[in-house]
């Protein structure tokens, strides 16, 4: 078990005070999560719209990934059909939020609150990763992986046929989010903060800050307690898991729930964000996407999955403004690489950068540019992190 | 009758192509312990290579070219990538392959675009008959093909000195290496070999009844997946046997789509996955595949 982790040398090398010096180590490892939450808070009033934006569909991607790398980093069971849990999501957010409408095809809809419908949407998206997961539960890591390709393709096949909910081919607009009182897809009502008038955008960045910080927390808690301890057993050694003790079966079907879940509300915002729900936007890719966030971050960090989710999610948006002034990026009509492709060239050399170099990601990286730092410096000890945990 | 005789040979056709490639997943599988994400793109490159270089070339050198690029790449990747990872997790290794396809996927999507390009078969469009059951030529001779090779693979893999290493490594690859066999050359040759299957199916699936190479031919590739998983990753004779029932499944849901309407139109491109998650429903390592004990 990786928090079996022993404390580190500096700890017996230079013992100090013990309750002052530990108050100052919380304060200093809590203040640049606090810095950095100030700095999210205020964004609106300072940046464009655009980034706004971005920032919103990267909340998104922060949830989907999170529950993501609780099933593959966390518990080690590889899963292709994120993609297909989001769309569960987002469509279920767009039929039950939904009017009923269409001119060539008729679309049903039942047009309940919106705060409603995205609770149905992680409790469907829910259902469904719970429906799968006797097949789940019994399969281990690599069969795991191809079945749960096969539910993309059927989740495709679904999209594009039922059309009455789904839209069909060309999909369906997504209904505006809103809790009693407030809406964050218009200005009602008006609200204006130090001369800023905050519009959608900034609503939105709003609701996805919290949504994703909701996530991480959640996360975080989880991989601390005996629940998450025995997820990481059970990537670890399922035997070993099965002789502790751990119900290896449920847990691997809990934490297919879970992940589906968050997949479900990742499915919400991401309608949200985009505005409609069309087939092509819950394809193999989506799923390809969220592995490499979670890669890229490093497998079982819940931070290094954030990070993961704003650099796969940011990065085809950003070549894309900015194609005029970047060397490689060819403007849409013109020849040449454009954004999403110099996007996907990117992250995917990424990936097999990381898997050849650094397997445990950015969180890996991270750790070892702080810790001797640390350690060697103050003499205060680290705090045993353990591989696996929240960063 | 006659429909349904059809459709079977048309199914048995697109099965023994399925065949083919879930034989290079399975051998990849069975020498380095690796589920190649990367088999779609394989095949696209192999057929686009093909469809690029027959008018400069001629079509059989344009082939041959196209066979052993592929090939040259699938051993590339062994040797840059796969071969340095010995002994790291087969999630993390899978997870390589996805990113080295997503590359290769991008770029000849980005080469091919929105065109069909064209293989130009010597053997044409045509359709070949036994009584009343016809069948395209391409699909007819793809059979003929498919079983040539497939009979040599099982040859080679029982008999020749490449086989039975190959046997040993996947039986236990610590007790291989020590009697001398190289594991590394075993797991080269596998990747080579995968890679010419590949590169051989996706010269068949590109013919009549298909229009030609799109970027779309890769995620027919994957349709051989459930092939191999519904056989067992690790066994052979479990390949073709999954192989043939996709495509059979397949070719009957296409041909059948009307009566069975209530499904949605294209079922038959979701078929192989259905067939796959209710096998692995009631045996979670496919119909051959090895069961997974664990002594304590």
């Amino acid at each position: 078990m990786s928090d079996t982790r022993t404390a580190p040398v500096s700890e017996i090398v230079a013992p100090g005070p013990q309750p002052a010096r530990g108050r100052r180590g919380r304060l200093l490892r809590v203040l640049p999560y606090l810095l950095a939450l100030l700095v999210l808070l205020a964004l609106p009033l300072y940046v464009e719209e655009f980034w706004l934006r971005t920032g919103f569909a990267i909340a998104g991607a922060v949830v989907g990934a999170i529950g993501l790398n609780l099933l593959v980093g966390t518990t080690g069971q590889l899963s292709l059909a994120h993609a297909f849990f989001l769309a569960v999501g987002a469509i279920t957010y767009a039929y039950t939020s939904g009017e009923p409408g269409g001119t060539a095809t008729k679309i049903s809809g039942l047009g309940l609150p919106p705060l409603v419908g995205m609770v149905l949407g992680v409790l469907v998206a829910g259902l469904a990763g719970l429906l799968f997961s006797p097949i789940a539960a019994r399969l281990r890591g690599i069969y795991l992986g191809v079945a749960s390709l096969g539910l993309v393709f059927i989740g495709q096949h679904l999209l594009n046929t039922w059309t009455s909910v789904t839209g069909g081919f060309n999909g369906r607009t997504t209904p505006q989010f809103s809790v009693p009182g407030f809406t964050f897809g218009s200005t009602d009502p008006e609200l204006t903060v130090l001369g800023v008038p905050f519009g959608p955008s900034e609503r939105l960045w709003y609701l996805g800050l919290v949504m994703a910080a909701l996530a991480y927390w959640f996360a975080a808690n989880l991989l601390r307690s005996r629940p998450g301890r025995a997820l990481q057993t059970l990537r670890d050694s399922e035997v070993a898991a099965a002789v502790m003790g751990v119900n290896v079966q449920g847990y691997k079907a809990r934490v297919f729930l879970v992940s589906s879940m968050y997949a479900g509300l990742a499915g919400v915002l991401f309608a949200l964000s985009v505005g409609s729900v069309a087939p092509e936007s819950f394809s193999l890719v989506v799923s390809v996407q969220f592995l490499a966030m979670i890669v890229l971050g490093g497998l079982g960090s819940v931070g290094g999955a954030a990070a993961g989710a704003a650099f796969v999610t940011a990065l085809p948006l950003v070549f894309q403004q900015y194609a005029g002034s970047l060397p490689l990026v060819a403007e849409p009509g013109q020849p040449g690489v454009v954004a999403s492709q110099a996007a996907a060239f990117l992250y995917g050399l990424a990936v097999v950068l990381v898997v050849l170099f650094e397997p445990a990601g950015l969180a890996g990286l991270l750790r070892k540019v702080r810790r001797p730092a640390r350690s060697g410096a103050r003499g205060t000890p680290v705090p045993s992190t353990p591989p696996a945990q929240a960063e | 009758m006659t429909q349904f005789l059809s459709l079977l040979l048309n199914g048995l056709s697109l099965g023994a192509l399925y065949a083919l490639i879930a034989l290079g997943f399975v051998i990849i599988f069975k020498a380095s312990e690796v589920v190649s994400f990367m088999h779609g793109s394989l095949l696209l490159l192999g057929a686009f290579l093909i469809a690029r270089l027959h008018d400069r070339l001629g079509f059989w050198p344009a082939v041959l070219v196209g066979v052993l690029v592929t090939a040259l790449v699938a051993l590339l990747v062994e040797r840059l990538l796969i071969n340095r990872l010995r002994g790291a997790p087969v999630i993390s290794l899978a997870i390589l392959t996805i990113g080295v396809d997503l590359i290769m996927l991008t770029e000849l999507t980005r080469r091919i675009g929105s065109d069909i390009l064209n293989v130009g078969h010597p053997w044409g469009g045509g359709t070949f008959s036994i009584g009343s059951v016809g069948i395209s030529d391409n699909r007819a001779l793809a059979i003929l093909v498919a079983a040539v090779l497939i009979a040599l693979f099982f040859a080679a893999f029982r008999f020749s000195d490449w086989g039975v290493a190959m046997r040993a490594a996947a039986e236990d690859g610590e007790a291989a290496a020590l009697m001398g066999i190289r594991l590394g050359r075993v797991s080269a040759l596998a990747w080579t070999v995968a890679g010419v299957l590949a590169a051989v199916a996706g010269l068949f699936l590109v013919g009549a009844p298909t229009p030609g190479v799109t970027p779309g031919i890769g995620a027919t590739a994957l349709r051989a997946f459930p092939a191999a998983i519904l056989g067992g990753l690790d066994s052979t004779g479990g390949a073709l046997v999954g192989g043939l029932v996709v495509g059979v499944a397949e070719s009957l849901a296409a041909g059948y789509q009307d009566q069975i309407a209530f499904l949605g139109r294209g079922f038959g491109d979701v078929v192989p996955y259905v067939v796959m998650v209710a096998v692995l429903l009631v045996r979670p390592s496919g119909l051959f595949g090895t069961r997974e004990l664990t002594r304590v």
